[in-house]
């Protein structure tokens, strides 16, 4: 069983505040439970589109975002559970190749709004491996914060992906910091930042 | 069955009128001649995707970067939709949805029918508007206004393209 190894990953909110530190023209895409929580934590920004459902869906919300803006830089924070509930969209992402779209795990191996149960991650499954079968040029494991910070600058490019990543956190949940809950304010402020017009 | 019917290509139409950029779909003989020509036109990024329930979040992302999309798929993969339709209606996402509906006229295989039966129910169920097509000379207007009820109404949209007006599937030898 690997728990072991697992138990000694990142502080959580370390990790993202360092991803995000240079985050430049990013757009950012969270998927629910911790990964929103640890973004906003991070520091709010009107760039920032909190899910706080739809599991399963924050990467491809990020490959439609991506599309649609091809020269922005766009980065999806998510979990592990949270992905393995899409794992599909994976290949959806390697078949269209965009350029400017990262996918980041945050991997304890738990479910964590649920009870911390253990998740395939902490069972054996590789998703860093799984994202480089699938065809994603770009799929690496981060355990160590000064990769995270090289990473957060890296992707900031807009160029180079898809790309994948996995960052090792520690299992446990820091004090809860959460955005605004209301999805239609947080669609709006997000296409306000864009320069779109909210009628 | 004609083998080159008017109405894919109306739909089309009504598609590049509402300035639709972002085309998403699990393979469906009933929308084989559409996908094809949106994959043909060079202004549309096309997307296949391995479920359908990724499209509805494919075409969040694309409004959130300020683009329009549709999300064609078989009234099977409504079912696969249902939780991530919470998306379009947390969020008041546009979103428009191009059925085709298995399981209601001459349907040849069993195991479509209780999806199909219940797709009008669940689409209404999380908040999506179904309007149906019977008709072929009537599927362009239908696809335009639930267009503009979605893109400038904000309304999370599904129009039914019923079996009768795909036609029979062919099972015989081909």
């Amino acid at each position: 069983m690997t728990l072991a190894a697992k138990s000694d990953g990142l502080d959580r909110r370390h990790a993202v505040r360092e991803l995000l530190r240079a985050r430049g023209e990013s757009l950012v895409v969270s998927g629910l439970g911790s990964p929103t929580y640890d973004t906003f934590a991070a520091g709010d920004h009107d760039g920032n589109m909190y899910l706080w459902g739809a599991m399963g869906g924050a990467a491809l919300v990020g490959l439609g975002l991506a599309l649609a803006q091809p020269r922005r830089p766009v980065l999806v924070i998510t979990g592990d559970g949270e992905e393995l509930m899409g794992l599909g969209g994976l290949a959806t992402i390697a078949v269209k190749k965009p350029a400017n779209l990262t996918l980041v795990v945050l991997d304890n191996g738990r479910y964590g709004e649920t009870g911390g149960q253990e998740s395939h991650t902490a069972l054996g499954v590789d998703l860093h491996r799984v994202a480089a079968a699938i065809g994603f040029p770009s799929a690496v494991e981060l355990r160590e914060i000064s990769q995270v910070a090289d990473y957060g600058r890296e992707i900031a490019k807009a160029a180079g992906g898809p790309r994948y990543a996995s960052i090792r956190i520690a299992p446990g949940s820091p004090p809860r910091a959460l955005p605004a809950r209301d999805g239609v304010y947080l669609k709006n402020r997000f296409r306000a930042h864009l320069g779109f017009r909210v009628e | 069955m004609t083998n080159d019917p008017a109405w894919p290509r109306e739909i089309f139409q009504a598609l590049k009128q509402a300035d639709v950029r972002q085309a998403s779909y699990v393979p469906d003989a009933g929308h084989g001649r559409l996908i094809e020509l949106l994959q043909a036109d060079p202004e549309i990024q096309a997307t296949p995707l391995t479920t359908e329930e990724e499209g509805v979040a494919l075409a969040a992302g694309a409004w959130l970067g300020g683009q329009r999309a549709v999300l064609l798929l078989q009234s099977s993969g409504v079912g696969n939709c249902i939780n991530m339709l919470s998306l379009a209606a947390s969020c008041r996402f546009p979103l428009l949805m191009l059925v085709t509906m298995r399981g209601e006229w001459a349907e040849f295989n069993p195991w479509q029918i209780p999806m199909g039966r219940a797709t009008p129910d669940v689409l209404e169920s999380m908040g999506v508007t179904a309007v149906r097509v019977d008709a072929p000379e009537d599927a362009g207007e239908v696809v335009a206004a639930a267009a503009a009820a979605a893109f400038a109404g904000d309304q999370a949209m599904a129009v039914l393209l019923s079996q009768r007006l795909i036609g029979r599937k062919q099972w015989e030898a081909r």
